[in-house]
């Protein structure tokens, strides 16, 4: 409750921001500072006429669609990455590298391979994720407690047996909050992907907004980004977070 | 059947762990024995050796007269921190075991029952792990043991991270457990009461360049601490341990 009021205060505070200095005082021209009523008022717009559905829905396809790449890729490469010392003497460092680049970086390359198609805002989706989630899924499998597998050896446990009912299980917890990471990075690199094609997405509606210098559609998209964002976060991936740490006791409350 | 430690050493390029020097050590089915030591004699490394987990520099463990190349369900290990499993409740820690050789579901459950019966913990069947006592869970691991029928039990410090209370009454159930099932087991520790009261022999291991010298403990189970024989077997071990003679 309290973050409602606190948000209602926020934009209160925004919107008489805009009074005084655009609209009386004049310090600012209306066409670079946003205000709520005037992104309310897009919103309106933009649901009615169906292009702020359409748009959403698109990217979160393509979100998801790139994010399900990501996630096998990252899974196989985080798996050979443990399991080779070769690998993972001199391929992980490389990897922390690349996955230090910003997604928009992959955007010349895609555009060269694939075109303005969706295969190229996949690619720098897949780009953008895949790495982190190799990163958690090799540190996830090194935070197995040793004495898991030393109990499970001793009990005649073999390679695969030891994955499927040790390894596995046990990095379940870190593992999903890897793939939460990977989550966020993925809807990151998206809008990266998105603003320089030309098919309907949240990504594209923001850059019309620009060109046509229109600051409270940029800014409506901009919302929309991180409210997406947010629910994803908070009703996938923190629930099924949340319940793996309950069922093994170690979820703390406020935490 | 007999576990036999011949000419048994570990080294290591580290200085973190004991090494050891030269072991020569039987087994015979059915027997109890305990080995003690002042820390840093290499009792964790000779359990780590038996059960496969880490390799000998020199000499070799023979299982039956095999030698012993890798860890492996015949020689299943009860750990200090019990090495149970957070995902799982009581019951499926118990029957996890049995599920990696592949026994039928309900032969799982029947034995599982058994043992936890056993152990007094059948009314925490479906507790989830981190909900039991630590005593309670060092029950759950023994019981995941006793159902691996192995060869040889081996047993690391099971009981020194609990609470005197709660360990002397583990205690007194794995003496009590042990005339039951009559099983093999190498039990570690370094309370020589726990040996003493525990074990048909007790191994003394030096931390020295000394070969293990071994007490045969000709006590009538069930045992008493306060019995003057007891004193006098516990007092003499350790005077071993400190290098006195006796």
């Amino acid at each position: 409750m309290s973050i409602v009021i606190f948000l209602c205060i926020l934009l209160a505070l925004w919107q008489g921001f805009y009074w005084v200095f655009v609209d009386l005082m004049e310090v600012f021209k209306p066409y670079s500072v946003p205000s709520p009523l005037g992104v309310g008022e897009r919103f309106v717009e933009l649901l009615s006429d169906g292009t702020l559905l359409q748009a959403t829905g698109n990217s979160l396809l393509r979100g998801i669609a790139g994010y399900l790449i990501a996630v096998l890729l990252g899974l196989a490469v985080g798996l050979l990455i443990n399991h080779f010392k070769y690998l993972q003497k001199n391929l992980k460092p490389l990897i922390l590298g690349i996955q230090t680049l910003p997604s928009v970086c992959w955007v010349p390359f895609s555009i060269l391979w694939f075109g303005l198609s969706t295969q190229a805002i996949l690619f720098v989706v897949v780009m953008g994720a895949a790495f982190s989630i190799a990163i958690s899924v090799d540190n996830a499998i090194k935070n197995v407690q040793p004495i898991y597998i030393k109990a499970a050896l001793t009990m005649g446990a073999g390679k695969r047996q030891l994955y499927r009912h040790v390894i596995f299980p046990a990095c379940l917890p870190e593992l999903v909050t890897g793939l939460k990471q990977g989550w966020s990075f993925a809807w990151r690199a998206l809008m990266a992907g998105e603003v320089m094609t030309t098919s309907i997405g949240l990504g594209q509606t923001l850059i019309l907004g620009r060109d046509l210098a229109d600051i409270n559609q940029v800014m409506l998209v901009m919302v929309v980004i991180v409210v997406v964002g947010i629910v994803i976060d908070k009703c996938i991936f923190s629930v099924i977070e949340k319940k793996l740490l309950v069922k093994r006791g170690l979820w703390v409350q406020g935490h | 059947m007999s576990l036999q430690l011949i000419n048994l050493s570990k080294h290591f390029e580290d200085s973190e762990n004991a090494t050891l020097r030269e072991i020569n050590l039987e087994i015979e089915s059915g027997e109890f024995v305990c080995i003690v030591g002042a820390s840093g004699c290499g009792k964790s490394t000779l359990l780590n050796l038996v059960a496969g987990l880490i390799e000998p520099s020199g000499g070799q463990i023979l299982l039956n007269g095999k030698e012993i190349t890798g860890p492996g369900a015949d020689r299943t290990v009860m750990f200090q921190d019990h090495g149970l499993y957070p995902w799982l409740n009581v019951i499926d820690n118990v029957k996890f075991g049995m599920k990696l050789a592949g026994v039928s579901a309900e032969e799982q459950e029947e034995k599982a029952v058994h043992y936890l019966k056993m152990v007094n913990l059948l009314d925490y069947r479906d507790y989830p792990i981190h909900q039991i006592s630590g005593g309670m869970r060092q029950r759950t691991a023994l019981a995941r043991a006793l159902t691996m029928d192995s060869e040889v039990l081996l047993m690391d410090e099971p009981f020194s991270a609990l609470d005197k209370q709660t360990s002397n009454r583990l205690r007194q159930e794995l003496q009590q457990i042990w005339m039951e099932t009559k099983r093999t087991i190498l039990f570690i520790t370094h309370s020589v009461e726990e040996a003493v009261y525990l074990g048909d022999r007790v191994v003394v291991l030096s931390l020295e360049d000394k070969a293990p010298e071994i007490v045969n403990i000709d006590l009538e189970r069930p045992r008493h601490v306060y019995s003057p024989e007891f004193v006098e077997l516990r007092r003499g071990i350790l005077a071993k341990i400190r290098g006195e003679e006796y």
